[in-house]
């Protein structure tokens, strides 16, 4: 408890106390301009479309990597685990390598929000997938064969059947996804440019000398992380039961 | 779901390419980015002073902040599995900031509780100890965003096993030291590997919460991580070689690390079958 407190709750509090020092006023006039605002927005509907695409796409990689066979798939299921695996500014160099200036492949993508999308898919891949994988290898077959034997079809049985099964595990792994981009830095720090994330105005203020306003900006973010964490909670909850 | 072989196989089409787009393709082409003007360029920059003392800070500051997350978090899944104290709830709930605190906010954080204006900040400057902008502060901002793993891969496992077979050795005579290493550690024993694989992961890549408490100075106080930053930003946006081939060594080091373990994770396993 004392380690927990010396490196993790002490820091916190510490924010939060700079964040409010020269009165709530301060604090407000710090979020309230055009560029914290502006940060904060970028973020979230970054991070909410990534979620949403993650929650889609990471549920489809998990039924094809459960349901079907195919040769090498074992080595495709590793390579899931290379998001968590490689350092984020590493994450984040592969995709100007790939989308930026000098392009392979002609597609020019770097320095834009786009390519913040695409740098957050790479990072938070690997929190759907392995929420949902579980869930659907211990999944009962005869419940689906039962509803196709009553004339439901694919379409139906996967929303009638499989979906509801799965929903508590996407919802989970796509909170987990949407926390991370709210915070996320390393990725973005190389391929944002001028696209203002909240972590990177965050980090341009401390370098600048504003403390006041780099806190004012983190209790904000803390807090939505806050949100999200303890909306994870309840759902896994809801499932416990 | 009796799926028809068509919409199989498209499904497994697009997930491949989705993969292949988005992980395999990027990360190839960092590698032929990296070699494109020869071995002997690329390896040029892995070598120069700057790129070799950010290896071996890379290394040292994960040497550790490892272990002692290890020890704190076989300890604390031990009293969130074990224990019945009231702050049980609290302690599960803050242990997870980390996780959905940014990074960047972390390293504010500590600037603000152990920098020279800070908190502590002058009780250990008065000693001559520097936290900030040095490499202690690194190191406390390296094991504060890697604390969670280990605790949430060994806190399951140890639900899951229950606390019968420890009861049974505490009943014929064993210590509780005793119980621990002959009882308890054994039985979580892949939990923890795998926690520590996932804490070293992090440790060794870790940027947003370490470049704001380092003086990023070459030599000194530069990670791989902040040397790959640093080149980047030195020559504005014109990604070359010597940004790729930092970043090469950076990739390798972790995945070798990564495949080392798993290694020493499976031969083991093999000793006791």
């Amino acid at each position: 408890m004392l380690y927990l407190s010396l490196v993790v709750l002490i820091p916190l509090a510490a924010v939060t106390v700079k964040a409010i020092s020269s009165g709530v006023g301060t604090f407000w006039s710090s979020i309230d301009n055009t560029l914290a605002i502006r940060a904060l927005a970028i973020t979230l509907g970054a991070s909410l479309i990534v979620a949403a695409i993650g929650a889609v796409m990471g549920t489809l990689v998990a039924w094809v990597l459960v349901r079907d066979s195919f040769p090498g798939k074992r080595f495709v299921n590793a390579l899931i685990d290379l998001p968590f695996a490689l350092p984020t500014i590493v994450a984040g160099l592969t995709l100007i390598a790939l989308y930026g200036p000098g392009s392979p492949v002609g597609i020019h993508l770097a320095y834009t929000r786009a390519a913040v999308i695409v740098a957050l898919l790479f990072v938070t891949l690997p929190f759907v997938v392995r929420s949902v994988q579980p869930v659907l290898i211990e999944l009962d077959r005869e419940v689906e064969e039962a509803a196709a034997s009553l004339g439901a079809s694919n379409a139906t049985t996967f929303r009638r059947v499989v979906l509801p099964a799965l929903r508590p595990a996407i919802f989970s792994g796509a909170a987990l996804a949407f926390a991370r981009s709210i915070g996320e830095f390393g990725s973005l720090a190389l391929i944002a440019g001028k696209v203002q994330i909240a972590s990177i105005v965050i980090y341009a203020d401390i370098e600048s000398g504003s403390e006041q306003s780099a806190a004012a900006l983190s209790v904000v973010l803390m807090v939505l992380a806050l949100v999200v964490l303890f909306g994870l909670r309840r759902i896994g909850a809801r499932v416990g039961h | 779901m009796a799926i028809s072989r068509r919409a199989t196989l498209s499904l497994r089409a697009v997930a491949l390419l989705y993969l292949a787009l988005l992980l395999l393709l990027p990360v190839a082409v960092v590698f032929w980015r990296t070699f494109e003007h020869g071995a002997g360029t690329a390896w040029s920059f892995m070598t120069t002073p700057a790129a070799i003392s950010a290896l071996w800070l890379t290394v040292l500051i994960a040497v550790i902040a490892v272990p002692l997350n290890t020890i704190f978090g076989v300890g604390a899944a031990l009293v969130l599995a074990r224990s019945r104290t009231r702050g049980k709830a609290v302690l599960d709930a803050l242990i997870d900031l980390p996780f959905v605190v940014s990074p960047v906010i972390i390293g504010l954080a500590l600037i603000l509780v152990y920098g020279a204006g800070g908190w502590f900040g002058s009780l250990f400057l008065n000693h001559g100890i520097r936290i900030i902008y040095a490499v202690p502060g690194m190191v406390i901002a390296t094991v504060f965003v890697s604390l969670p793993f280990v605790v949430r891969e060994v806190a399951p496992v140890l639900r899951e096993v229950g606390d019968e077979q420890e009861q049974a050795a505490a009943t014929l005579g064993a210590s509780s030291w005793q119980t621990f290493w002959r009882v308890t550690l054994p039985t979580i024993r892949w939990g923890v590997a795998y926690g520590v694989v996932l804490t070293t992961a992090r440790a060794l890549g870790e940027i947003g919460a370490v470049i704001v408490v380092s003086s990023n100075v070459a030599g000194s106080t530069l990670t791989l991580p902040l040397l790959v930053y640093q080149r980047d930003e030195q020559i504005g946006g014109q990604v070359t070689t010597s940004v790729y081939a930092a970043a090469t060594e950076l990739a390798v080091l972790s995945i070798a690390v990564l495949l080392l373990m798993t290694m020493f994770g499976s031969r083991t396993k093999d000793e006791v079958r």
